[in-house]
């Protein structure tokens, strides 16, 4: 009995291996969530090939291409500040995570101008104008509103999950010695980024 | 000089994942000029592509894919087979229609 009170007070509880996998599980089942999506789309796009691409010279090709790599740095910014928190570079590692947090925001602020561009041009789900058009047409915005739409649900959430791990970070509760959390939150993050190099081609690049 | 501390976790350097970076932005960069090139039905194949070729490194490098263990690649694939599964499934589905 008095041995394992001794063990005790040096063994660490915890399975940062287990905690990743938790989070690779958990994002399989946004892999299911957006890969319906997709196969909602690849269908509609075989069937209306002509009327996609005639939508979708419609789309800003820079400012998507543009916020690509807007997404693709900040998933670089993202993994260098879990090596800089694995190097016990915590300031460093605090400026990366709040780099990554601006990147995301930056991206949010093109979006928005790019939906408010397209209101603009009454095209928005529901609008006369692009009721007007083909159906062809009307199923390649509505694709576009509820994909980018949803990925950009997960940038905000993303975003303030890399909020918290900043204060974590801060607080020493995530450290050189723990830092799985950051790892997860980074792995989310990613999957964000990879969702969207989907995204861009296919709706930005069928001109 | 620096010591070699855990070899076995991931890659401590900066400068390998500065790489990958590099290599996600020209691949960025190649696929926009694809697209503009206007080869026809290879567009969309050329594009599928490329995007998988940028997720392929974004799970290895970014999401440390390389230095997990084998469970974890064996999950991925499971998870992509499935994805795949549907694709045809639907496909062969649509064309009988």
């Amino acid at each position: 009995m008095s041995s394992t009170e001794h063990i005790a007070g040096t063994h660490v509880h915890r399975d940062d291996v287990g905690s990743r996998m938790g989070m690779w599980l958990f994002l399989f089942t946004e892999l299911i969530l957006f890969g319906g999506m997709f196969l909602l789309y690849s269908v509609y796009r075989f069937q209306y090939a002509d009327e996609f691409h005639l939508a979708a010279k419609e789309l800003n090709t820079i400012m998507g291409a543009f916020n690509t790599a807007v997404l693709l740095t900040s998933s670089l910014t993202m993994v260098l500040a879990i090596i800089a928190i694995q190097r016990d570079q915590k300031t460093l590692s605090i400026l990366l995570q709040l780099i990554t947090i601006f990147f995301a925001i930056f991206f949010l602020v093109n979006k928005y101008f790019e939906w408010t561009a397209k209101f603009h041009h009454g095209i928005y789900p529901g609008s006369e104008e692009l009721l007007s058009k083909s159906s062809g047409e009307i199923l390649f915005y509505g694709l576009y509103y509820v994909m980018t739409g949803l990925h950009g649900i997960h940038v905000i959430v993303g975003m303030f999950l890399i909020a918290v791990m900043t204060r974590m970070t801060r607080k020493d509760i995530i450290t050189k010695d723990s830092y799985v959390r950051l790892e997860n939150a980074g792995l989310y993050w990613h999957l964000v980024d990879i969702i969207w190099i989907f995204l861009f081609p296919l709706f930005y690049l069928i001109t | 000089m620096q010591i070699h501390d855990k070899p076995h976790e991931h890659s401590h350097s900066y400068g390998a994942y500065i790489l990958v970076w590099l290599a996600l932005m020209a691949l960025t960069a190649i696929t926009v000029a694809v697209a503009g090139m206007n080869i026809g039905r290879f567009t969309v194949a050329t594009a599928l592509i490329i995007a998988s070729f940028k997720a392929y490194l974004v799970l290895t490098v970014f999401m440390h894919l390389r230095s997990e263990t084998k469970t974890f690649v064996v999950f991925v694939i499971v998870a992509l087979l499935f994805l795949g599964i549907s694709f045809v499934l639907l496909f062969s589905d649509y064309s009988f229609h």
